[in-house]
């Protein structure tokens, strides 16, 4: 039973829901290519014999597919509305942009969630992986700050139809770069190298990093020594504060560019 | 009371051929004013691209106006959107749904927004697709599956889930076979009577404008060019019918205007 003030936020997970199940044949054949090239990647630290390695890849890829799954689902979520064309019946209800995004982003959550454990499951077919040691708490905080990102990027669909969607696969692409996913930034050229300062994966891949042991080398008994949460404050501190920025700016240019659609007309189906 | 003001109403949208071509103005609504009164159906009858759509978006809160005034219920737009939103249902000509959802996930995502339990939606949506003449057995295959007749029919269902007080109908009946659409013709008949629901609708249908409606206007190159009782409007133009008194109306001064301008 869900109370009455919440039905409208659950319309949207309901719809997405039944989305999902409709293209299921899709969610299967993207989960699947992710599994795969996760895979790949993990077996190059197997290949090199060197289980910290294997370790930081299957992280990186983890945490890839979690954050790039959620960045996809709200980013396209406009998109996907203009393709049905079904997005003048959104904005016509009476739901506030809050809780139309907040819907979006709590499905999209969900199931990145889910896409990331088969992920992980299917990984364990490839690779011995071992966790023991490791601090798994507080490797989701990112999640937030990234569906601030999310919401900002799901605001391109809207300014322009095609050229939109194209912008948020960009937007996606230099997040990977710059976010040291399978490498520490460092060894990014120097003129990439700032950037990575504005990414909220890249301290929730530092933060998650640590809370493994995977910044130190394993113990004697090759287990790994993750840091309490305690050691990560700085990172938790910076994602909180991105998240605290970037959620409201998401909406709040979110309401900028639906008042500049209604003035010109873009809501329309052909844009 | 009035349920729909609109004053001086003026919409132009502009576009531009790629980044450096010329701007395009293309003026949509230009000084539009009329009023439906509550309890009213009221027909807006024009040529293709003459307004009408626009006009409809603007009073669903989809479009902004540029100038003049507009009140929708006793709100005022744009201010008054979110008042506007739950008590409006609107039909527009190109259904907008989720085609690979049914028509009952459809109509149920729908009438989520407005609160409105589940079991009741459904229990509501299936009484209105069967008064409409749509097979109950229908109601669970997706909406890529239907006919644009069946989808229309299921547009009118979603615009009704909530119980509007107003209804604006965009060709809701363009696209139905004659039954279906005499089913509908008769099932706003009802709606008005039963519950004095206000409709507005667009129509390329002389008869059913005649049929339903208390009052139509005109509507040509963005101005209401003529408006009132379908009578009156034959009587002004010296028409034998309303489809000649409407070429009259809206022709007139079209072609000859169209030249002008363009100098
Ligand atoms: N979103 C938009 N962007 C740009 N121009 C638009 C937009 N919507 C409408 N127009 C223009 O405004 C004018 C009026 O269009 P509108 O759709 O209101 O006409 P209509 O009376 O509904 O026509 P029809 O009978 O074909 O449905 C047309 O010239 C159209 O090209
Ligand atoms: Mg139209």
């Amino acid at each position: 039973m869900i109370p009455a003030f919440l039905r409208p936020l659950w319309a949207f997970v309901f719809r997405d829901f039944h989305l999902t199940r409709r293209y299921f044949s899709w969610v299967v054949v993207f989960t699947f290519y992710a599994l795969v090239s996760s895979a790949t990647i993990a077996l190059i630290g197997v290949a090199a014999g060197d289980e910290r390695l294997t370790l930081t890849l299957v992280l990186g890829v983890l945490l890839w597919s979690f954050l790039s799954a959620m960045f996809q689902e709200i980013s396209n979520s406009i998109s996907y509305e203009r393709w049905e064309g079904a997005l003048e019946y959104t904005f016509m209800a009476p739901v506030h942009r809050l809780t139309h995004l907040l819907g979006v982003s709590l499905f999209a959550v969900a199931y990145s969630v889910v896409r990331t454990i088969v992920i992980m499951v299917g990984l364990l077919f490839f690779v011995h992986l071992s966790f023991a040691g490791a601090n798994l708490w507080g490797v989701l905080v990112a999640s937030v700050a990234f569906m601030g990102l999310g919401l900002v990027a799901a605001i391109l669909p809207v300014l322009s139809p095609e050229n939109g969607a194209q912008a948020t696969n960009i937007v996606q692409g230099v997040l990977l770069l710059v976010s040291g996913i399978y490498y520490p930034v460092e060894v990014l050229p120097a003129w990439v190298q700032p950037l990575s300062a504005f990414s909220p994966a890249t301290y929730a891949l530092a933060a998650a990093r640590k809370l493994m042991g995977l910044d130190r080398p394993l113990s004697e008994a090759g287990t790994l020594a993750g840091a309490p949460l305690g050691a990560v404050t700085h990172e938790l501190l910076v994602l909180a504060l991105m998240g605290a920025v970037l959620v409201p700016l998401g909406l709040w240019i979110f309401g900028l560019v639906e008042l500049w659609a209604k003035r010109t007309g873009k809501l329309k189906r052909t844009g | 009371m009035r349920t729909i003001e609109v004053h001086d109403l003026q919409k132009t949208f502009s576009s531009r051929q790629g980044w450096f071509g010329a701007r395009k103005v293309e003026r949509a609504l230009d000084g539009v004013s009329f009023h439906v009164d509550e309890g009213e159906t009221y027909a807006l009858l024009g040529p293709n691209g003459s307004g009408k759509s626009t006009l409809i978006r603007i009073l669903a809160t989809l479009l902004l106006p540029d100038g003049g005034r507009v009140r929708v219920l006793g709100r005022p737009l744009p201010g008054g959107e979110a008042e506007v939103r739950r008590r409006i249902g609107r039909v527009s000509v190109d259904a907008a749904f989720y085609k690979k959802l049914s028509a009952r996930e459809n109509l149920l995502y729908a009438a989520q927004f407005y609160g409105i339990e589940p079991t009741a939606a459904g229990k509501k949506a299936l009484g209105i697709l069967e008064r409409l003449g749509l097979e109950p057995r229908r109601f669970h295959d997706p909406l890529e599956e239907m006919s644009r007749g069946m989808q229309q029919k299921i547009a009118i269902a979603r615009a009704l889930l909530h119980d509007p007080p107003l209804l604006l109908l965009d060709e809701s009946t363009t696209g139905l076979d004659p039954a279906s659409k005499r089913e509908v013709q008769r099932f706003l008949e009802e709606l008005r009577a039963e519950r004095g629901t206000t409709i507005l609708l667009t129509t390329h249908d002389m008869d059913e404008a005649e049929r339903l409606a208390a009052r139509i206007g005109f509507l040509a190159r963005g101005r209401l060019v003529a408006e009132g009782e379908a009578d009156e409007l034959k009587q002004e133009a010296g028409a034998a019918d309303l489809e000649e008194a409407f070429i009259r109306r809206t022709g007139e001064g079209f072609a000859p205007a169209a030249a002008g301008e363009a100098v």
